[in-house]
């Protein structure tokens, strides 16, 4: 940012602004990120546009650099600080335009942990790729993930932790699934700190997903898949 | 426990570089360590010790201790680690199967100062309860408030700890300076205190095994 005094976000065209919403989120600027969303809305972007391209591509070069070791959690933090601020201008807008919908997804971190930083921007990041996204929050029993994919008849199941400790419970949630007969209705994609690919195929889950870009990928690519199978059915 | 009234001449100081069992241990234990080395007067041990800043970025824990490892195997008549997994998410333990060594047992340091046993029956209730032991206590500021960024960004406050409701102080001495500190970090994250002391706990008695 220039020294001489604050920019004029109004004075940049589309793609300078957008190039600066992408700059605005890595610096984590709330407040200049919320302003750059209205003036988007005010030259008439689509509010899925708006969520895309400014918000959602901001957020994934935040998320590479994380990945590389160049930014660190309190960055990636105050990223995720600035884009949950433009989501609640934009969600109420979403939901009135219709924007398209990707899928359901149900996501809490499991019995015992109460860490939802990694859950949460999986959430967000989830809502920004166009899934509904049904937050259970912390510390969830096995009822609770069952009650909710019940009610909610999600496509993907998510389940959260970052200790030790409770991430075996995920195999707990699993098998009750797979009891019920119910395991295979469902794409069930697990993350969190100590997990690793290994320890999602032992637990019997679908994916492991390293980080919240990675999580939409993969929950995109099983959509597609499943969209495929019944198509071919 | 006996106690023995010594005189400055009769006592023990650790000499890294001695002994015949290599103790590798996290940084953060190094303290009670030679402390339980000194005050028992075992004399097999060596020890090495990692930065206990990585209890942040576990995942640089397994890379290093594996190279400390065949480093100093056929050096010592054995290694013993002290870490728990440590959110490692077992990639330590799958180390040490490979390698053949053996650790100290437990999940984290909390459990193996608590008893292994005790902190297991405490775990549904302290859920959101956040640990300190004696060197995370006189060490907030530099690994808690600065190492997650609170000292700039104090607006993560509430993401960072909103779901934790107190901090329990597991405390391995009796040192009423750090009670103070822990208190004081309680009171900086918004938390709760409680005050439990441990001594070494299973970090004595698993040592002394080996001594």
């Amino acid at each position: 940012m220039s020294d001489e005094g604050e920019l004029d976000l109004n004075s940049l065209n589309d793609e300078e602004l957008v190039q600066q919403v992408h700059d605005d989120l890595y610096d984590g600027l709330k407040e200049e990120v919320e302003a750059a969303v209205h003036i988007l809305l005010g030259r008439g972007w689509a509010p899925y546009r708006v969520l895309t391209e400014a918000l959602v591509e901001g957020m994934r070069i935040v998320g590479v650099d994380f990945r590389d070791g160049i930014l660190f959690v309190p960055e990636v933090l105050l990223a995720a600080n600035s884009m949950k601020a433009g989501m609640f201008i934009l969600r109420p807008l979403l939901i009135a335009t219709g924007a398209p919908r990707q899928g359901k997804m149900v996501i809490g971190t499991v019995k015992g942990d109460i860490h939802d930083i990694g859950k949460n921007l999986v959430g967000m990041m989830m809502e920004g790729a166009g899934f509904e996204v049904i937050d259970l929050g912390i510390n969830n029993p096995v009822e609770k993930y069952l009650a909710a994919i019940e009610e909610h008849k999600p496509d993907i199941l998510g389940m959260s932790a970052l200790l030790t400790t409770t991430m075996p419970y995920m195999k707990v949630v699993i098998d009750t699934m797979k009891e019920k007969g119910m395991r295979d209705d469902y794409i069930v994609l697990v993350g969190g700190a100590p997990l690793n690919e290994e320890f999602a195929k032992a637990v019997g889950a679908d994916a492991y997903c390293r980080d919240a870009a990675v999580a939409v990928e993969t929950a995109k690519s099983y959509m597609a898949r499943k969209h495929n199978q019944m198509a071919a059915g | 426990m006996t106690l023995v009234n010594l005189k400055p001449s009769d006592e023990f100081e650790f000499k890294p570089g001695k002994g015949e069992v290599l103790l590798l241990a996290c940084g953060a234990l190094a303290r009670e360590i030679v402390d339980l080395i000194e005050r028992n007067r075992w004399q097999a041990f060596d020890l090495q010790c990692l930065p206990a800043k990585w209890h942040n970025t576990p995942d640089r824990i397994v890379p290093a201790l594996r190279e400390k490892i065949r480093e100093a195997k056929g050096r010592y008549k054995s290694i013993f680690v002290l870490y728990g997994d440590c959110g490692t998410g077992g990639m330590l333990d799958q180390l040490l199967v490979e390698e053949g060594i053996e650790r100290i047992a437990g999940p984290h340091c909390y459990a193996f100062f608590s008893g292994n046993a005790e902190f297991a029956r405490h775990a549904d209730d302290d859920v959101t309860s956040f640990y300190l032991t004696d060197y995370l206590a006189k060490h907030f500021d530099k690994l808690i408030w600065v190492g997650l960024g609170l000292d700039r960004h104090p607006e993560l406050l509430p993401m960072y700890f909103g779901n934790y409701r107190k901090i329990v102080y597991l405390a391995q001495t009796r040192d009423e300076e750090l009670a103070k500190k822990a208190m004081a970090a309680a009171k900086r994250l918004g938390l709760g205190y409680e005050y439990r002391f441990t001594g070494y706990g299973e970090l004595e008695t698993d040592l002394g095994r080996r001594a």
